[in-house]
């Protein structure tokens, strides 16, 4: 029900009174998304996108957010930064 | 891929699986709501990670499981009016209605498009003004904004041409329809992330409460799940029932307040009948009658389609977790996943097709 | 009555070989017994000649990386070429709808001219005929292609064995994400070209490397996947693939998360699988990058016994799932 994928706003453009869409980059894919549902958003933020609607903006800092749920969750492990 | 990659390090997997063979000691049964979820389970086997102990039942949050045959055989009637352009999601296109799919219909020259957003079909309804153009708009809560969006967009440019063929379901009314049941296996729920992302997550707690059950807002990724396991097998153990929010990088206690009023303007909840459950007060969206005009239920005659459900298919049983498809009399007989008789065995996730290809959780 | 013709039948998945199994082969027959393969193997006194034939009908006629033009000459080509045969020559039969710009019949034609002068092969004859506007939608393309199988070349599924080596010559998904973006519907852009090339010049590398060759497909509608599967019915064999091991780029993984698609369904127009004896792997992989449209190959699973054939796959966290064909193309998904 609901297949949603982070995206990167490149821009953003009035279409109505306060409807808004722009062009988000889903890492070499483009596609015109509408983000009237995340009016405060701005290019540069990254966006959670469902059937060409943005439905959350999501966190900066992601790396960080992930590893605290994980303590959060009582889960050991050793993570350095550049494991990619 | 930002925001995807960290999510599925195998090692991060491998530390969560870890914690969550020493957080169980007993047998639990979960229910992942989401077929989302159930497509990453099956797809990165994440259940074969899980302790033995633990048993994943596929729950009814997936648009071709419960979208009633009715609606199938509706959009299949508009879809062979000439002047119709159907518009799909592309799952809803191998569903059986009473007589044939989606598919089908437009090999005998129905005009059935597959778009990836409802927004896409309003273009379609621009660019084609003396047609018909209907969209099929089936989903939850998270694909509820989108539909609205589409609505209003067509509203202020007064397509008069485009309108929506509408079956909406909401999560609570129907897990409570299966918690209730006195032989009902679930222990404790994974709730659908994205359907929380839209919502918020107080709406289940009522429910946590009532039926004395966890209910942890899960992700998608890997890690995600796996981390929503962890966090409801230990409010379990702990004898806990609580709902938390495994997923709080989009999910916030509020949801989207956006999102939610421009659902609220377009959209009334109502009664809503769910394939192989049953009518279920308050479960769906229909359109408000201050926008009738989009509402293809309105605008066509649908009512003397005659529907009727396979008789020997028990979807019902089996997307409640009450049955296996190898209790079915038709399940790999009449029932495969090239003539499906019944939804589950449509989409890849769905429980039958899964079981059917890989005999998984045949426990 | 039987029903009626759907796209399914032609997405190169089950439906389609359930209308090759049900309709054509019956009427065409086999002789050769061969199984259904790439190309058709005729004994002309002592010369062994491989025969193929193929239609494009893509839409739209352009695209990132190529055009029906340079498909359908790659595409013949690659065909013979997986037969073990060097290509010799092609027909071009041309349909066109009344109203196609000539400029773009135009591109399409020098299109093919430079692909056949790369793959080093002629097109020595063909045909034209035109329809009203309406009865095809721009332009369909059906080749024929005649090639020569080199002495003591035996390539097929029947050869392929337990303990084989399956080597990818690159990664997956490039041409059917760059005709999604090219229509424009579902993707605004995409950076990613169609991997439309001839794959006859990394064969001759590999054959002439010494190692053995037990069988050769190229990865066309279905995607991998549906290639897998056939190749595995065919030989009655079973292939275990590792998912690390199988290079997607960024924007074909971005594009399949989006839309809801699987990568290993996606079609390829110039990446093809080699099976090899595990003896042999190392040299067969090493010749192979030496060719230029296989410079990122990749040894990505191994064929083994078990009691059915099949296909699965080791996920990165060592689980494991079987691979299926669908019945007809894979649709998008929002669940």
């Amino acid at each position: 029900m609901c297949l949603a994928v982070p995206g990167r706003i490149r821009d953003v453009k009035p279409v109505q009174e306060w409807m808004y869409s722009g062009t988000v980059d889903f890492g070499g894919v483009l596609r015109e998304v509408n983000l009237s549902c995340v009016p405060e958003a701005v290019p540069g933020d990254y966006v959670l996108v469902h059937v060409g609607v943005a439905i959350s903006i999501l966190p900066e800092e992601e790396a960080i957010q992930c590893l605290a749920e994980l303590e959060h969750a009582g889960v050991e492990f050793e993570y350095e930064e550049g494991l990619e | 891929m930002k925001y995807k990659d960290i999510y599925q390090k195998p090692e991060l997997v491998k530390a969560v699986a870890e914690a969550l063979h020493r957080t169980t000691t007993k047998n639990w049964t979960l229910m992942e709501v989401c077929g989302g979820q159930t497509h990453s389970i099956v797809k990165y086997g994440l259940d074969a990670l899980l302790p033995p102990q633990i048993t994943l039942l596929h729950g009814p949050g997936c648009p071709v499981c419960v979208t009633p045959v009715e609606k199938i055989d509706r959009a299949i009637a508009l879809a062979k009016d000439h002047n119709v352009i159907l518009c799909s999601f592309g799952d809803m296109l191998r569903v059986p209605g009473t007589k044939g799919d989606l598919l089908a219909a437009r090999s005998e020259g129905a005009d059935v498009r597959v778009v990836y957003s409802p927004l896409d079909a309003v273009k379609i309804a621009e660019n084609n003004l003396q047609r018909e153009v209907v969209f099929f708009a089936v989903g939850f809560e998270t694909t509820a904004p989108a539909n609205a969006l589409a609505i209003l967009q067509a509203y202020r440019r007064e397509l008069l041409n485009f309108s929506l063929l509408v079956s909406h379901v909401m999560v609570p009314p129907v897990l409570q329809a299966l918690l209730k049941e006195p032989d009902c296996k679930v222990q404790g729920i994974l709730a659908a992330g994205h359907v929380c992302t839209v919502m918020g997550t107080r709406m289940y707690e009522p429910l946590a409460e009532r039926y004395q059950v966890p209910i942890v807002v899960t992700g998608f990724e890997p890690v995600d799940i796996l981390y929503g396991v962890q966090m409801c097998v230990r409010q379990l153990e702990e004898g806990r029932h609580e709902v938390e929010n495994a997923y709080p990088r989009v999910v916030k206690e509020d949801g989207n307040l956006h999102a939610r009023y421009m659902v609220q303007q377009v959209f009334e909840t109502e009664q809503r009948v769910w394939r192989g459950i049953g009518a279920l007060p308050g479960s769906g969206l229909g359109i408000r009658k201050e926008y009738a005009a989009f509402d293809a239920e309105k605008r066509f005659c649908l009512q003397e389609i005659h529907s009727e459900e396979c008789p020997d298919c028990i979807s019902g049983l089996i997307l409640q977790g009450r049955a296996s498809p190898v209790d079915c009399p038709v399940y790999k007989i009449q029932c495969t996943p090239d003539h499906p008789l019944g939804a589950p065995m449509v989409s890849s996730e769905g429980v039958c097709a899964a079981y059917y290809q890989y005999g998984r959780g045949a426990k | 009555n039987r029903g009626r013709v759907e796209m399914a039948h032609g997405g190169g998945g089950s439906k389609m070989q359930q209308l090759i199994e049900e309709i054509l082969l019956p009427a065409f027959g086999n002789p050769e017994g061969a199984a259904r393969h790439d190309s058709a193997l005729l004994q002309v006194e002592k010369i062994q000649l491989a025969f193929t034939t193929d239609s494009y009908v893509v839409r739209p006629l352009f695209f990132q990386g190529g055009s029906i033009g340079s498909l359908a000459v790659n595409g013949t080509v690659n065909d013979l070429s997986m037969s073990g045969a060097y290509p010799v020559a092609i027909s071009a039969g041309l349909i066109l709808e009344e109203g196609l710009p000539l400029e773009h019949l135009q591109a399409v034609v020098s299109d093919m001219q430079t692909a056949a002068r790369t793959a080093g092969v002629r097109i020595v004859t063909g045909d034209t005929k035109v329809v009203e506007r309406g009865r095809c939608d721009g332009m369909y393309i059906n080749t024929a292609g005649v090639g020569i199988v080199r002495d003591g070349v035996d390539i097929g599924p029947h050869r392929v064995q337990p303990g084989d080596a399956v080597i990818l010559s690159g990664d997956i998904g490039r041409h059917g994400i760059a005709i999604l973006a090219a229509r424009e519907d579902m993707l605004d852009y995409c950076d990613t070209a169609s991997d439309c090339a001839p794959l006859n010049s990394a064969v001759t590398i590999l054959l002439n490397s010494g190692a053995e060759v037990h069988c050769l497909r190229d990865l066309t509608r279905g995607g991998m996947a549906s290639v897998l599967v056939e190749i595995a019915q065919a030989s009655g064999t079973f292939i275990h693939l590792r998912e690390e091991a199988i290079p997607v780029s960024a924007s074909v993984r971005a594009a399949c998360e989006l839309l809801g698609y699987d990568p290993l369904y996606i079609a390829n127009e110039g990446r093809f699988v080699a099976f090899v004896p595990a003896a042999d792997a190392e040299t067969a992989l090493k010749a192979i990058r030496t060719a230029s449209v296989s410079g990122e190959a990749k040894i990505v699973g191994t064929v083994q016994k078990r009691e059915t054939a099949g296909v699965s796959i080791c996920s990165k966290y060592g689980t494991e799932r079987h691979i299926y064909m669908l019945s007809g193309e894979q649709l998008p998904r929002i669940c």
